[in-house]
C-alpha cells in the first residue's frame, strides 16, 4: 500500500471566544496525518472538537496555531481536492437533485453538457437514477444523503470528509448507505483516495476504518489510536470485530485523566455533565442488575440489550460512574455497592440515594444547593449559575449543562426549577409537591 | 378491383374534399419541417400571447408619455373624468414598477455590501434605520429641484422626482429584509457553498438570493402598499415652492379633494380596488406561488400559494422559453464569474484585519456621529430655538401615545377574531388573502369620507383623526395572527381539549401564548406603518377645510407645505428618535421574549 501523505496537521490548536470575550481552547497540539488509501474514523465525546478538526481540514475555519498542509501546500481555505458530506445534508432546497449535484461543477465553470453527463454518472453510481428532477424536500432522508454524497463525489475529490453523515438517518438506512460507500471504496470506481469519518457510533467506526482515533476533550487532542487491519467487508459479529469494539469502548470510557490507571482528578464545578436522561439511567441500571449481567456487563452487550445507541448509552454510563452508582473499567460497567442498593430500593429510596450521591460527587449540584440554602426565600435566578458556567464554556453549552444539573437535582429532590420564572428553588418539603406547570 | 376502388375513393377525398378528417396535432406535425412545428407554441401560448403583447404595448406607450417636452410652470392638463382613470392608473403603475425595480437593485447592492464588509455595515445599518424613519415628503423636498434640473425642458425630470419619492417609500424595508436574510443564511449551506468553491457571484445567485426570496417578496408587497399610500404626495408635488401635478392616480385624488368632488373620490376608490386586485392576481400571486420552492422550512402553517396565471404560464411553450433564455443567460454568467484559485493559493489567505485599523474606523464613525449631532444641535439652536425643539418632542409624545393606544385597540379587536378564524382552516386561507388585500389598499383614500363625517358631527379632531393612522396598518395584525393561529400544532390543540381548558385560563395559558410571536411580528409592522401614516392622518384636507390634530405628523406635514427646511429637519429628526426608541425598547424586547419563551 502506498503511504503518500495527503493532509498533514502539526501542533494544531484552536480556541473560540465565548460571549464574554475569554478564549477557550477547543483543540490543542493535535498532530494528524491522512495518507492515501486509508479510511480514518474520529471518535470522542460530544464537544471534544471533532467537528472543529474536520472543519480545519476542510479549510472552513483557520487554525490558531500549528501547521495545516494539503499536498505539502499550506491550506488557507477549502481546497478543490477536498469534499465534504454533512450531517444535515446541506442540500439547497430550491435546486433539483441534478442541479444540486452539478453545483460544484458549475462553480468550476465546466460547460453544461459535460456537467450533465458527469452528474448523471454520479447520480447513477449512488443509486438515484430517475430522481434527477426532484426537489430535495420530495425525498426521504436516506435519499437526500445520497444526493449529498453524489454532490461530493462528482467533483472527484481526493479526500472525502464525513461529519456524522449517517447519524440523522434511521439505523437501517444508515447501515445501507455505509455499506454502499464501502463497496464503492473497495471497487475502485471512486476517485477518492482517503476518507475521514466523524462518528458517534463505535461499531460503525470499527467496521469502516483502517485507523480509529479517540479524542479526549477539554481541550481536544488525540488520546489514542487504534489500527484495524481486518479486511473489509467486516462481519460485525465476528470475534475480531467484537474484541476491537470492546477495546474502543474501554478507550472511550477511561476517566478524564487520560489513562485508566491514574487516579481520577478531583471533579470540578464546571465539569461538562454528560447528557444522561435520569429515567433511562434508571432503566439501564435495572437492566444491569438483572440476568444475564448480574451487576457487571460488557458495554457493547449492554448497548445491544438496552436497545439504546452508543451516544445514548455512553453518557448514561459516564453519568452513573460520576455519581458512583457504577464503576467503569476496560469497557466493562459494574454496579457499586450504592448502585446495588439503589436498584433494590423503593422509589423513595432511589430518589434519596440519588440526591445524596449527587450532592457528594457533583460539585455543581452541591454548589446550587448550598447557595439556595443561604437565601431566605430559598430561590435564586438561574442566570447566576449560567454566568458561572459560561466562564469556562460557551453560552449554549452552559445552558445544556445547567439543564442536566436541574434534571438530576429534581430527580434527587435536591432542588426544583420553575420554567416560567426561570428560578431555581429548594423543594417545598412537607407541603404538597409543587405542581408541574405545562410549558407552552 | 375493390382495392383500386378504395384507393380511388381515398384520392378523391384527399384531393377534392377540403376538410376530409379533422387535423389533430399528431398527424399535422408529420407534414411540416421540424422548426415550423416546434416554434408554433401550444394553445396556451395562443391564449396568453395577445394579453402579453398588449401589456408590452401599453407599457411602451406609457413610457413614451413620460419623456414629453415640458416647461416648469406650465400646468399639465388633467381631468376628473372617470374615463381617464385607466390611463392615469397605467401611468402610476409604470412609476410604481420602475421604483420597485430600482428598490430591488438598490436592496441587492446594499445588502451584499453591508453583509460583506463589517466596516461598511457599521455605518450602513444605522443609516438605514434613520432613512427608514424619514417621511417621504422630506426626501421630495430636498431632491425635486435637482431632478428637474437634470432634464431641462423635459417631463422626465419631474417623473424621476416622483419615482424617487416612491422609491423612498419602498426601498428601505426591502433592503433591510434582504440584509437580514443574508446574515441568517443557514451556516451549513454556507459551508457547502465554500466547500464546493462557489464564488461570491455564484453564492449570491445560488444561495443567498434564493434563501432571501420569501422574505424579500413579502417586503415587496408591503413596499407596494407603502408606495400607494404616498401616491398623492409623490405625484402632486407641492414642496419647495413647486406645484406640479403629474398625470396619475395621485393627482386625480389630489384634484378631487381640492374640488370637493365626492363622485371622483368614489371613482378613485373603485379604480384602486380594481388596481389592487389586478396587481394581486397578475403580479404578486404568481410571484408568491413561484417563490414557494424557495421556502426553507420543511413545513409551516401557511398553505402553499396558488396562482392560475402561473399555472397557465407554466403550460405555455414559447412564452416560457423566453423566460428560460434569461435563466440560461444568468447561468452563463455563473460559469463566467467563477473562482480561479482554491484554498491552497496564497490569494485565499485572509489577512487578519489590523485591530488598530478597526479601532480607528470605529473612532471615525463615532466622530462622524458626534459631529453630526453637534451640527444638529447648533442648527436647531440658531434656526429654530430650543423651546420649539422641546415642543416638537412633546408633539412626538402625543403621536407616540396615539400609535400605542391604537395598536392596543386593534390588538383587542383583531387578536380574538384572528384566533377564531385561524382555528378554522376552511376560513383561514380565504380570510388571510382578504386581509392581505386590505393591507395593500391605500387607506388614505378613505380620509375624505372621514373628514366629512368629523366636520359634520363637529367631532374632536385630536381623537377622531387618530383612527386613520391604523386604518391601513391594522390588517398586518390580523393576518399575522391568523397565520399564527393556523400553525398551532395539532397535538397542542388536542392536548388543550383533553385538559378541558376553558374560559380565561384557556386564553392565558394556551391561545395567547400560541399566537404571541406572530402577533409581535404583525404589531411591529403595524406600528412602523402608523408612524409614517401619521403625517397624512394628522393633517387632512378636504377642499378648503383642513383638519388637524396635534402631533409630530401634522407638524411635519405643515412645515413641508410651508417649505420651512429647518423645521422639517427638526420634525424628521425627532420622529426618527421616537421610532428608533420604540423599536429598541418595546418591540425588540417583545420580540426576544417571543423568541425565547414562547415557541413550540
Ligand atoms: N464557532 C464556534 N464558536 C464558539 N465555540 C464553538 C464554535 N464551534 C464549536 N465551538 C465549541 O467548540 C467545542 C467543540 O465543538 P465541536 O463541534 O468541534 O465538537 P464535536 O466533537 O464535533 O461535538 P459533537 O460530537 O457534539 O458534534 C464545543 O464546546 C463547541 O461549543
Ligand atoms: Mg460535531
Amino acid at each position: 500500500m502506498k503511504t503518500e501523505t495527503i493532509v498533514d496537521l502539526k501542533h494544531v490548536g484552536k480556541s473560540f471566544r465565548s460571549a464574554d470575550g475569554t478564549a477557550r481552547a477547543v483543540l490543542e497540539e493535535v498532530d494528524f496525518t491522512l495518507h492515501e488509501g486509508e479510511i480514518v474514523a474520529l471518535l470522542g465525546q460530544s464537544g471534544s472538537g471533532k467537528s472543529t478538526l474536520l472543519r480545519i481540514m476542510a479549510g472552513l475555519i483557520p487554525s490558531d496555531a500549528g501547521d495545516v498542509r494539503y499536498r505539502g501546500q499550506p491550506l488557507y481555505g477549502p481546497a478543490r481536492g477536498i469534499a465534504m458530506v454533512f450531517q444535515s445534508f446541506a442540500l439547497f432546497p430550491w435546486l433539483t437533485v441534478q442541479q444540486n449535484v452539478e453545483l460544484g461543477l458549475e462553480a468550476r465553470g465546466i460547460p453544461p453538457d459535460e456537467r450533465a453527463a458527469r452528474a448523471e454518472k454520479a447520480i447513477e453510481l449512488i443509486g438515484l437514477s430517475g430522481f434527477e428532477g426532484a426537489l430535495p424536500r420530495e425525498l426521504s432522508g436516506g435519499m437526500r444523503q445520497r444526493v449529498g454524497i453524489a454532490r461530493a463525489l462528482v467533483v472527484e475529490p481526493e479526500v472525502l470528509l464525513m461529519d456524522e453523515a449517517f447519524s440523522a438517518l434511521d439505523v437501517l438506512t444508515g447501515e445501507r448507505l455505509r455499506e454502499d460507500i464501502l463497496e464503492l471504496w473497495g471497487s475502485g470506481t471512486m476517485p477518492t483516495k482517503a476518507m475521514l469519518v466523524v462518528s458517534h457510533n463505535i461499531e460503525e467506526a470499527v467496521l469502516m476504518a483502517d485507523r480509529v482515533l479517540v479524542f479526549a476533550s477539554n481541550p481536544g487532542r488525540v488520546r489514542s489510536e487504534l489500527r484495524i487491519s481486518i479486511p473489509r467487508p467486516r462481519d460485525p459479529n465476528s470475534h475480531g470485530v467484537r474484541t476491537l469494539i470492546d477495546e474502543v469502548y474501554a478507550l472511550m470510557t477511561v476517566t478524564r485523566a487520560g489513562r485508566a490507571a491514574e487516579p481520577a482528578i478531583e471533579p470540578s464545578l464546571t465539569d461538562r455533565l454528560p447528557e444522561a436522561d435520569v429515567i433511562s439511567m434508571e432503566g439501564v441500571l435495572e437492566l444491569l442488575a438483572k440476568q444475564p449481567f448480574n451487576g457487571r456487563a460488557d458495554l457493547p452487550k449492554l448497548v445491544e440489550e438496552s436497545e439504546l445507541t452508543d451516544d445514548e448509552l455512553l453518557p448514561i454510563a459516564n453519568a452513573s460512574h460520576m455519581l458512583q452508582l457504577t464503576e467503569l473499567a476496560h469497557g466493562d460497567i459494574a454496579l457499586t455497592a450504592v448502585g446495588q442498593l439503589y436498584v433494590a430500593g423503593s422509589n423513595a429510596l432511589r430518589h434519596e440515594l440519588f440526591g445524596k450521591q449527587l450532592l457528594r460527587y457533583v460539585p455543581l449540584a452541591a454548589h446550587i444547593r448550598h447557595s439556595l440554602e443561604q437565601e431566605p426565600s430559598g430561590e435564586l435566578r438561574e442566570e447566576h449559575f449560567l454566568k458561572l458556567l459560561s466562564d469556562s464554556m460557551d453560552a449554549e453549552e452552559a445552558e445544556r449543562v445547567l439543564r442536566v444539573a436541574i434534571e438530576w437535582g429534581r430527580y434527587g429532590e435536591v432542588f426544583e426549577y420553575n420554567y416560567h420564572t426561570g428560578m431555581i428553588h429548594l423543594p417545598e418539603e412537607d407541603v404538597e409537591p409543587p405542581k408541574e406547570e405545562t410549558a407552552v | 378491383m375493390s382495392n383500386i376502388c378504395k384507393l380511388y375513393r381515398l384520392l378523391l377525398r384527399v384531393d377534392f374534399n377540403p376538410h376530409p378528417i379533422p387535423v389533430t396535432v399528431a398527424n399535422f406535425k408529420q407534414f411540416f419541417p421540424r422548426q415550423v412545428v416546434e416554434s408554433s407554441g401550444n394553445r396556451w401560448d395562443m391564449l396568453l400571447l395577445p394579453p402579453v403583447l398588449g401589456l408590452i404595448v401599453l407599457l411602451a406607450f406609457a413610457a413614451s408619455q413620460m419623456t414629453r417636452p415640458y416647461q416648469v410652470g406650465t400646468p399639465i392638463p388633467l381631468s376628473l373624468d372617470p374615463w381617464v382613470l385607466p390611463y392615469y392608473l397605467l401611468r402610476t403603475t409604470l412609476r410604481m414598477f420602475i421604483a420597485l425595480g430600482a428598490s430591488l437593485i438598490f436592496s441587492c447592492a446594499f445588502a451584499a455590501i453591508a453583509a460583506k464588509y463589517r466596516a461598511a455595515e457599521k455605518l450602513m445599518i444605522p443609516m438605514l434605520d434613520i432613512l427608514q424613519s424619514i417621511p417621504i415628503l422630506g426626501f421630495l423636498s430636498i431632491t425635486v429641484t435637482g431632478f428637474i434640473a437634470l432634464f431641462p425642458g423635459n417631463l422626465l425630470g419631474v417623473e424621476c422626482a416622483a419615482i424617487f419619492a416612491i422609491f423612498t417609500s419602498q426601498a428601505w424595508n426591502m433592503a433591510f429584509s434582504l440584509y437580514q436574510s443574508l446574515r441568517t443564511v443557514p451556516p451549513e449551506l454556507r459551508e457547502a457553498a465554500y466547500i464546493f468553491q462557489l464564488s461570491g457571484w455564484q453564492r449570491f445567485w445560488r444561495l443567498e438570493l434564493p434563501f432571501a426570496m420569501p422574505g424579500l417578496l413579502w417586503n415587496m408587497m408591503m413596499s407596494m402598499s407603502g408606495g400607494w399610500f404616498f401616491v398623492v404626495a409623490s405625484e402632486a408635488i407641492s414642496v419647495s415652492n413647486q406645484n406640479i401635478m403629474l398625470p396619475g392616480m395621485g393627482s386625480y385624488i389630489a384634484m378631487a379633494i381640492e374640488a370637493r368632488n365626492l363622485h371622483a373620490i368614489a371613482w378613485a376608490i373603485g379604480g384602486m380596488l380594481v388596481a389592487v386586485l389586478i396587481y394581486d392576481q397578475l403580479f404578486f400571486r404568481p410571484l408568491l406561488a413561484w417563490a414557494d420552492k424557495f421556502r426553507f422550512e420543511e413545513s409551516n402553517g401557511q398553505n402553499a400559494q396558488e396562482s392560475w396565471l402561473l399555472t397557465w404560464l407554466r403550460r405555455t411553450d414559447r412564452i416560457q422559453n423566453v423566460g428560460l433564455k434569461f435563466v440560461a443567460l444568468l447561468e452563463r454568467s455563473l460559469t463566467f464569474f467563477r473562482r480561479d484559485y482554491d484554498g491552497t493559493s496564497v490569494r485565499a489567505r485572509q489577512s487578519t484585519p489590523n485591530p488598530g485599523l478597526i479601532r480607528a474606523w470605529d473612532a471615525i464613525v463615532a466622530a462622524i456621529v458626534l459631529i453630526a449631532a453637534g451640527r444638529l444641535a447648533i442648527f436647531i439652536h440658531s434656526e429654530v430655538g430650543w423651546g420649539e425643539a422641546g415642543y416638537v418632542l412633546l408633539l412626538g409624545f402625543y403621536t407616540l401615545v396615539r400609535v400605542m393606544v391604537l395598536i392596543a385597540l386593534s390588538a383587542i379587536l383583531w387578536v380574538p377574531i384572528g384566533i377564531w378564524v385561524g382555528m378554522r382552516p376552511r376560513w383561514a386561507g380565504r380570510l388571510q388573502a382578504v386581509a392581505q388585500f386590505m393591507a395593500a389598499f391605500p387607506a388614505n383614500l378613505m380620509f375624505p369620507v372621514a373628514v366629512m363625517l368629523i366636520a359634520h358631527w363637529h367631532l374632536n379632531t385630536e381623537i377622531w383623526l387618530s383612527p386613520l393612522m391604523v386604518l391601513g396598518t391594522q390588517w398586518y395584525i390580523l393576518f399575522n395572527v391568523i397565520a399564527g393561529a393556523s400553525s398551532v400544532p395539532t397535538e397542542l390543540r388536542y392536548a388543550a381539549q383533553n385538559l378541558g381548558l376553558s374560559g380565561w385560563l384557556k386564553w392565558r395559558r394556551y391561545l395567547l401564548p400560541a399566537v404571541f410571536p406572530s402577533f409581535v411580528t404583525g404589531a411591529i409592522t403595524a406600528s412602523g406603518g402608523s408612524w409614517n401614516a401619521s403625517i397624512v392622518a394628522e393633517y387632512v384636507t378636504w377642499g378648503d377645510t383642513t383638519l388637524q390634530a396635534h402631533g409630530i405628523g401634522s407638524y411635519i406635514a405643515q412645515m413641508t407645505a410651508q417649505g420651512d427646511f429647518p423645521r422639517i429637519a427638526l420634525g424628521i429628526g425627532v420622529m426618527c428618535i421616537y421610532v428608533m426608541g420604540v423599536n429598541n425598547f418595546v418591540w425588540r424586547r417583545l420580540y426576544e421574549l417571543a423568541e425565547n419563551r414562547m415557541h413550540f
